[in-house]
This record gives C-alpha cells, sequence and structure tokens, in this order.
C-alpha cells in the first residue's frame, strides 16, 4: 500500500532552527529569506557583479559613440586635444588609483573586524574622492571660461573670461562644510561619540574638496615652471583658440556651409569642392576652421558625457561610501559580516576602472 | 474510490501553519510596504492590466478612424500621436513588465521552492520605478503627447515639439526597473536554490525566466544611455545625433535596436516558458526535450543580441553588414522552432484536456508560428525592401506581441489564478472568451498581411480607397477582439465576487507552486520543500474530496486510470 508524501513536518525541527523565518535571533543581519549567511554574502556579491555588467553595458553605448566620431573625424580628436591638459587628468588618475587601494584595504579591515582602521580608510576613500571633485572643477571651470563647450556652444576665445564658474561649481562643497561642521558641533556638544566622529570624518572628506581644487590651480603652475613655458597651463591652448576663433567669425556663412556638409562623412572632399568652386584659398582656409569648430564641439559633447556620467557615479559612490562609514562606526562589520563593504569596494573600483579609460581616450589623443 | 480518499486525504499541503498571503496583514500600507514578492506581483499585475486597458482603448480608437479611408474623428496630428502612445504604453509598460514581472514576480520563489526574491527591497523599488515611469509617460501625454513613434527615431525626435523628454526619462526609469527585476531573478535563481533544485529540474518558466533576465540585464542599459543622449540632445544640443553637427542620426537607430531586438525576446521568451508549463500539464506528459527547451531558451536570448540590424536594412547599412544581419536573424529561427515542435511531441499522445489555459497554449502555438514564420519574410533582405515600413510588419509583430505574448499572458494568468487568489473562475465562459479572442485578433491581424504586401504603409491615418475593404474587416475584428477580452475580464472579475474555492492543485500540475496552499501562506514554505523532477505526473492523482489533484506515493498499476481522471469533472 502506498503512503503520502513523506510529511515534512518530520523533516522540519531540524531545518527550522537555521532556515526559520523568525529565527534571527543569532545574527542581526541575516535577512529571513536567506538559509545561510554565505547564501545572503553570494547573493549580494552576485548581484552587484551583475549591477556593474549593466554599468558597463551603460558607458559602452558612449564608448561606442566616442569610436564612431574618432574614426568618422578623426580631425576633431586631433584638434580637441590642445584644449586638455593631461597633467590634470594624470593627477585625477592618480588620486583614484589611491582610493582604489585604500577602499581595497577597508574591505580587509572590515573582515579582520579593525574597525578604527576601517573607519580611517573610508575617511581616506571618501577624501580622494573629493579631491578628484576638486580637481574637475577646476578642469569645467576653466572650459566654462574659455568658451569651451559641447556641440552647440562651442566657442573658444583666447582669454580666459573671469567668471565665478568655479566658485559656484563649489557651492555644493562650501554647502557640505558648513552644514558638516554644524552636525560635528553638535554632536560634540550632545557628547554622542558616533554622531562626532562620523560628522567629523564627512567634514574631512568635504574640506579635502578644496585640496582637490587647490591641487588643480597649482599643477598647470609646477608643469609651466618646469617646461618653462607659459605659467598658465591653457595659454597655448588660448592662442590656437584665438586663430581659429578670429577664422571662424569671419565667416558666418562658411559655418553653415560646413554644417551642410557634414552629412558626408569625408568633411576633406567637401572642402576641396567648395575650395575649387570659389577658387579662393582664403576661403576654404576659413571654412576649415569652421568644420574643425564644429566636430571639434562634438568631441567635447563626449568628453562632457563621459566625464559627466562618471562624476555621477563618483558622487552615488560617495552616498554608499559615507553610509558604509556610518555603519561601520556602528560596528556593524566583523569577519562574520562585512559584505556591504566588498560589494561598494567593486562599485568602487569599476568607476575607477572607467576612468582609467577616460583618461587615456580624451586626454592622451594628440 | 473511499479507500483511495482516504489514502489521499492526509496528503500534505505544505505551509499550512499560516495565514494565506491576501489575509495575513491588513490596510494599505501592508501592501504598499510589502516585500512579499506575492503582493508585488500581484500590484505589478493591477497596474499593467490598468496600462493594458489605456493601450487597448487607444487601439480601438486607431483601428476605429481607419474605418474610413478620409478622415472620420482624427486629424492627422492626433493620429500621430496616438499611434505612438499606443505603441510605447503597450511596450513599455505593458509588454515588458507583463509575464516577468506580474506572473514571474509571484510565481518564481514559489516554483522554486524559497521565501522570497534574493532582494525584496529592490523589488518593491522595481514596482515604485514602473509607477513614476508610467506618470512619466502620463506627462508626456499631458505636456501634448508624443509623436515620433515608440522608436523615438532622430532626427525627428530632436526637432518636434511634443514631449519628447518627458517620455524618454519615463523609459530611462522604466529600463531601471526592468532591470532590477531582471537582476533580482538571476540572483535568486543562480543563489537560493535549494537543496534538490538542481538546475535542470527548475521547469521550464523558471529557465525561460532566467533568459529573459540575461536580455533585461545586458540590453536595458543601452536604451538607458540612449534616452539620456536623446534628452540631452534636445535640452542642451550636443550634437551626437545631429549630421548638422558631425552627428550620425543612424548611431540613434543602431542604439535603439541594439536594446529593442533583445526587447522582443524579454516579451517572448516568458510567453514560451509559459507555454510550455501549459503544455506539459494539460497533456499530462512529461514535456518532450526538457534540455532542449531549456536551452533553446537562453540560445535565443544570446542570438537575439546579434540580430538588431534587420531593422535597419533600408537605413543605410552597408551591404555586408545587411546580408550579416539577415543570415544571424534566420538563426534565430532555430531555436524557435525546437520549443515548436517540442510543444507538438508533448502533446503527441498526451492525455490533453481542453481547459481554458491549454486552449490559450494552442492558440498561442498558432499564431507565434505564423509571427515567427512570417519574420522570415522580414528578415529576409529581398523581400523586406518591399515590406520594410508596411502593414505586413505591424501584421508580423502583433502576431508575435499579441497572438504570443498577450495570449500566453493570459494562459498564465487564467493558469495561476485558482493559485494566486483562491478561487476558481468559470471555465465554460472563459473558454468562450479565448475563443472571441483568438477569432477577433485573427480577423483583426490577418487582412493586415494583405494590405501590407499589396502596399499600404504603416503609420498612415488617411489611405487609398483600393484598401478599404481590408480595413474595415481589421476594424470589425478589432471590436470582436476589445469584447473577447472584456468578457475575460468579466469572467476573471466574477471568480473574485463569487468564484468556487480553489483546492491546492486544480489542474494535475506537478511543479512546486501546487504544493503549497492556494493562495500560498506569506512565506511560501516553512521549510525547504522536497524537491524531484518536474513534470512527472504518476503520482498526482485527482480526488474528489479536495476537487482537486494529491499526490500520493507511488501508484499501484490497476489504478492507473486514476492519473487520467477527466478534469472536466470537477468544473
Ligand atoms: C521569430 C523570429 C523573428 C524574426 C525572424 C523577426 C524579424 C523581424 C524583422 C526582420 C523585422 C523588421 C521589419 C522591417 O524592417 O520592416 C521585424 C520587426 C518587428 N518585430 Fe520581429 N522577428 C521575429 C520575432 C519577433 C518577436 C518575438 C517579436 C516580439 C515579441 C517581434 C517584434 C517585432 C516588432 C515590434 C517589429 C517592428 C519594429 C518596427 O517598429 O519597425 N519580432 N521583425
Ligand atoms: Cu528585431
Amino acid at each position: 500500500m502506498s503512503t503520502t508524501t513523506a510529511p515534512s513536518s518530520e523533516v522540519a525541527p531540524s531545518e527550522h532552527s537555521d532556515g526559520g523565518h523568525d529565527d534571527h535571533g543569532h545574527d542581526p543581519f541575516l535577512a529571513h529569506h536567506f538559509g545561510s549567511a554565505k547564501q545572503q554574502f553570494d547573493a549580494g556579491k552576485f548581484g552587484m557583479w551583475l549591477f556593474l555588467v549593466t554599468e558597463i553595458l551603460f558607458f559602452s553605448g558612449l564608448f561606442c559613440a566616442y569610436a564612431v566620431y574618432r574614426s568618422t573625424h578623426p580631425e576633431a580628436f586631433a584638434n580637441a586635444d590642445q584644449y586638455l591638459d593631461p597633467m590634470l587628468g594624470a593627477a585625477n588618475t592618480a588620486v583614484l588609483i589611491f582610493s582604489s587601494l585604500t577602499m581595497a584595504w577597508a574591505v580587509r579591515a572590515a573582515q579582520l573586524g579593525q574597525k578604527q582602521l576601517l573607519v580611517r580608510l573610508l575617511t581616506i576613500t571618501l577624501s580622494c574622492a573629493s579631491i578628484f571633485l576638486g580637481v574637475k572643477a577646476v578642469e569645467y571651470s576653466h572650459k566654462w571660461d574659455l568658451g569651451i563647450l559641447w556641440a552647440s556652444n562651442f566657442n573658444p576665445q583666447a582669454h580666459a573670461a573671469h567668471s565665478p564658474a568655479l566658485l559656484v561649481l563649489s557651492i555644493p562643497a562650501m554647502i557640505t562644510v558648513v552644514v558638516t561642521a554644524i552636525l560635528f558641533g553638535v554632536g560634540k556638544s550632545r557628547k554622542s561619540e558616533i554622531m562626532s566622529k562620523f560628522w567629523g570624518c564627512l567634514l574631512i572628506a568635504a574640506l579635502a574638496y578644496f585640496g582637490g581644487v587647490g591641487l588643480g590651480l597649482t599643477v598647470p603652475v609646477i608643469e609651466g615652471a618646469i617646461t618653462g613655458e607659459a605659467a598658465h597651463a591653457s595659454a597655448e591652448a588660448g592662442h590656437h583658440a584665438a586663430e581659429g576663433a578670429h577664422h571662424a567669425a569671419a565667416a558666418e556663412e562658411a559655418v553653415e556651409h560646413a554644417a551642410g556638409h557634414a552629412t558626408e562623412h569625408a568633411a576633406g572632399d567637401a572642402v576641396a569642392t567648395t575650395a575649387a568652386k570659389s577658387g579662393s584659398l582664403e576661403a576654404a582656409a576659413i571654412e576649415q576652421a569652421a568644420i574643425d569648430r564644429t566636430y571639434t564641439g562634438i568631441f567635447f559633447s563626449i568628453y562632457y558625457v563621459m566625464t559627466g556620467l562618471h562624476g555621477f557615479h563618483i558622487l552615488i559612490g560617495m552616498g554608499v561610501i559615507a553610509w558604509l562609514l556610518y555603519r561601520s562606526l556602528l560596528g556593524h562589520f566583523g569577519p562574520r559580516y562585512f559584505g556591504p563593504v566588498d560589494f561598494v569596494g567593486l562599485y568602487w573600483h569599476l568607476v575607477d576602472l572607467i576612468w582609467i579609460y577616460l583618461f587615456p581616450l580624451l586626454y592622451l589623443i594628440g | 474510490m473511499s479507500d483511495n480518499a482516504s489514502r489521499t486525504a492526509t496528503a500534505h499541503v505544505h505551509g499550512h501553519s499560516e495565514e494565506d498571503y491576501l489575509r495575513c496583514s491588513h490596510g494599505w500600507k501592508s501592501w504598499a510596504f510589502t516585500l512579499d514578492h506575492k503582493r508585488i506581483g500581484v500590484m505589478y499585475l493591477i497596474a499593467i492590466l490598468i496600462s493594458f486597458l489605456l493601450g487597448g482603448v487607444m487601439a480601438l480608437v486607431l483601428r476605429a478612424e481607419l474605418f474610413t479611408p478620409d478622415k472620420l474623428f482624427l486629424s492627422e496630428d492626433m493620429y500621430n500621436q496616438m499611434f505612438t502612445l499606443h505603441g510605447a504604453v503597450m511596450t513599455f509598460l505593458f509588454l515588458i513588465p507583463s509575464i516577468p514581472a506580474a506572473l514571474g514576480n509571484f510565481m518564481l520563489p514559489v516554483m522554486l521552492g524559497v521565501k522570497d526574491v534574493a532582494f525584496p527591497r529592490m523589488n518593491l523599488a522595481s514596482f515604485y520605478l514602473w509607477v513614476f515611469g508610467a506618470i512619466f509617460f502620463l506627462m508626456a501625454i499631458l505636456l501634448g503627447g508624443l509623436d515620433t513613434g515608440w522608436t523615438f527615431y532622430t532626427p525627428y525626435s530632436t526637432t518636434t515639439n511634443t514631449a519628447v523628454i518627458a517620455a524618454s526619462m519615463g523609459v530611462f526609469i522604466l529600463g531601471f526597473s526592468s532591470i532590477f527585476t531582471g537582476l533580482n531573478f538571476l540572483v535568486t535563481i543562480n543563489t537560493m536554490r535549494p537543496a534538490g533544485m538542481t538546475w535542470f529540474r527548475m521547469p521550464l518558466f523558471l529557465w525561460s525566466l532566467y533568459a529573459t533576465s540575461i536580455i533585461q540585464v545586458l540590453a536595458t542599459p543601452v536604451l538607458g544611455i540612449t534616452g539620456l543622449l536623446l534628452i540631452a540632445e534636445r535640452t542642451l544640443g550636443i550634437g551626437i545625433f545631429d549630421p548638422a553637427r558631425g552627428g550620425d542620426p543612424v548611431l540613434f537607430q543602431h542604439f535603439f535596436w541594439f536594446y529593442s531586438h533583445p526587447a522582443v525576446y524579454i516579451m517572448i521568451l516568458p510567453a514560451m516558458g509559459v507555454v510550455s508549463e501549459l503544455v506539459s500539464t494539460f497533456s499530462r506528459k512529461p514535456i518532450f526535450g526538457y534540455r532542449f527547451i531549456a536551452y533553446s531558451s537562453i540560445a535565443i536570448a544570446l542570438l537575439g543580441f546579434l540580430v538588431w540590424g534587420h531593422h535597419m536594412f533600408v537605413s543605410g547599412q552597408s551591404a555586408l553588414a545587411a546580408t550579416v544581419f539577415s543570415a544571424l536573424t534566420f538563426t534565430v529561427s532555430i531555436p524557435s522552432a525546437i520549443k515548436v515542435f517540442n510543444w507538438l511531441a508533448t502533446m503527441y499522445k498526451g492525455a490533453i484536456s481542453l481547459e481554458t489555459p491549454m486552449c490559450y497554449a494552442l492558440a498561442f502555438i498558432f499564431l507565434f508560428g505564423i509571427g515567427g514564420l512570417t519574420g522570415l519574410y522580414l528578415g529576409a533582405l529581398a523581400t523586406d525592401v518591399h515590406l520594410h515600413d508596411t502593414y505586413f510588419v505591424v501584421a508580423h509583430f502583433h502576431y508575435v506581441m499579441v497572438g504570443g505574448t498577450l495570449i500566453a499572458f493570459l494562459g498564465g494568468l487564467h493558469y495561476w489564478w485558482p493559485k494566486m487568489f483562491g478561487r476558481m473562475y468559470n471555465e465554460m465562459w472563459a473558454r468562450i472568451a479565448c475563443l472571441i479572442v483568438f477569432v477577433g485578433f485573427n480577423a483583426t491581424f490577418f487582412p493586415q498581411f494583405v494590405l501590407g504586401s499589396r502596399g499600404m504603409p504603416r503609420r498612415y491615418a488617411r489611405y487609398d480607397t483600393e484598401f478599404v475593404y481590408f480595413h474595415q474587416f481589421s476594424t470589425s475584428g478589432a471590436m470582436l477582439l476589445g469584447c473577447g477580452l472584456m468578457l475575460c475580464a468579466g469572467v476573471l472579475i466574477h471568480s473574485l465576487l463569487r468564484g468556487r474555492k480553489a483546492p491546492a492543485n486544480p489542474w494535475g500540475s506537478s511543479t512546486l507552486e501546487w504544493k503549497c496552499s492556494s493562495p500560498p501562506p506569506h512565506h511560501n514554505f516553512d521549510w525547504p520543500p522536497v524537491v524531484s523532477a518536474p513534470y512527472q505526473y504518476d503520482h498526482i492523482v485527482y480526488d474528489p474530496n479536495h476537487q482537486g489533484y494529491v499526490e500520493v506515493e507511488d501508484i499501484p498499476e490497476e489504478e492507473d486510470e486514476l492519473t487520467n481522471a477527466p478534469v472536466e469533472s470537477h468544473s
């Protein structure tokens, strides 16, 4: 005679103690639907890897656009080179690589339960991110002042206008400094150790931004001193731009003409034909400048979209690292539970890695 | 018989100790902030049904306008907006989330034998992202509509004065919603399978969701960046898609189809998964060629990434590229055909019972067959040059998306309905609704193949009088289709109010979700369930006391006929 399926209640008591949903007594960080801490860790890690894959694909669209324009308009890329300062890019690359080191070390510290070290390393990582943004702010504001903007607004000037661009870009950082300082003070006065430490660390990181700005402003000076050229990093760029601006301004008509031909991928041919027609070398030169201007603008569209999105990812990363900082002050991480530090670490390495591709592709193309 | 009844009376139903998920907690907050995949699935279900209603009404308005060759009540501009929104709502708000996010969310953990998906919070976030995306779509409607077609092609989309930004923002957000769902499913299946649930014991629906999730995770980010670039193009004029500035509008098409071709497999793969479940259950036979079906899902997912260029045969790609894309397109038909043949082989000599879900499954096989085969005409260069942008294309993708995805969705909905809500519906009326939908669907879309091959272009509000007959045929069919769907909705609503209480296993299915009660308890399983190979029906017999099926360990020879007990007897 057959029997019914094995009543699972016989199996249940033994299995329930480690898989039961209401039974997290021994491990406060184990979600009810996971069978074990290991399973939870594996799920988190795999999830993070998948997320990184989506990030790569997200950026790959931009890398694709880059590749397409680089092959159809190599001259635009060659022309754009003069407007970018590789030393600033290199400085930022070094800062990010260093932050990857401290982040990886932070994972190690979390695994070993070295709470104080973990807090310090996360603060350093966060500060590096701030420095990166400070340097970037110098670059962006400088380009703004020189009119080196994206496609429709690309209009390089010989001399940098004195605009408050850098100041405006720094407003969020200033606010952060003020707010964190106040909260730090409140924490101190309330004698709340966690609060004062947390906001203290964030204050350090916010101040680091201004270190970044300082770095961004001094690198070109040092560079100039070493190479013996004019101290102003973009003086050369400004010079070139002046030529371009001069020619271009001369013939508004030429711009339109060039634009009309832009669909034909052989810009050179278009120029040649027009030049032959007009019979004037001068006109050809003007038109060439206009074309350069149009297409170089595209390079800067790509530049701003790529670095802008990357910067946005840095900001997101800073948010989650701050969250880690808070949790590590609470003493959440140790040998039994360090998943979040590990996962954020992976994310941070990817953000660095993307920059490591952006740097040569954008700054070292001359 | 009495012996049999006593033998099965003790049959165990998992999870009896808890309240079911619908009743375990009350108040709107217990829904709005729920982390339970089942409740999230139900909220998704309601949300996508509302979108479907919206998109459906627009479809009927479009068809009504096309009843006459000249203006009936829609201006040309209104017509453009109407088909754009119809397409966008149907694809982004309904079809893409339909089976995975509604049925899949509910069923995946239960069929896998786990308590929830790996990241319940992300699952809830996915739902709210969907809501946000939908709000942006509504905003687009309020801000003056959208008239680019659901494809947003540049340069038109960068110059039209309709609400492209709001709509692309919506698509961007919906993309993240879709990525979250896919990521969650991949992680759940990879890392949470309970002991005994090996890869090859997973129900085929889970394999199809797995394949779908791969596409969601790999393709959607590209749509995201495309949407952002489009927004940047319109707000800042970055020129990447603008030829006047050295940009390239065809690049947009590449980006768009790199996502959107794989996206058609986001729509069809889960549908194929549903049909695999239905065909096996209602033939009471192990599925034929389990591994082939499983692998073909993955193959479709991967090959689907290599064929996007077939949407651009006439966009000025090189002859070589076109030939390669055409050849690759044909390869996709191999795994698709494998599935169809395996379903047919499963039915062969099976004890087929024509319950409503099975009626939908049969409709699916027939309609998807037509949809898939006509795709070959579009994938072949010589014919596509003529058929491109005609009603032939319209008919083709409606056969796959409506005849395929929608029909399978309805089949799955009827199949899992008793499990989800604990109520049976009226079999007869449900079947009648299915029949009306089937007839109405064919009447609507079959004439469009003829229209297209005779040169009727798509996306036109007015047409030549030579096409009147077929257009009117199609419009009449659409009205019939609408009636069928209304009847179907009526049957299901009636079941919620008056339906007989559903047994744990009304169809005699063998997968895990039927082992917990209907509706399932809050945590699905109190302990990891015992997992054996799926699609084994020998030990599942009809028990009139439960008005449903129960499991027995093994069946003595002479009681074999019990396994094939007519299902009708309890409906
Ligand atoms: C079975 C294999 C399939 C093949 C060989 C195929 C082939 C094609 C081709 C070549 C086109 C382009 C037509 C043109 O350029 O005029 C097309 C269009 C389309 N297909 Fe498919 N297809 C298949 C399956 C599917 C599936 C499963 C779906 C959706 C679930 C789908 C949805 C669409 C849509 C929406 C369009 C229209 C795109 C537009 O707006 O131009 N197809 N198909
Ligand atoms: Cu396609």
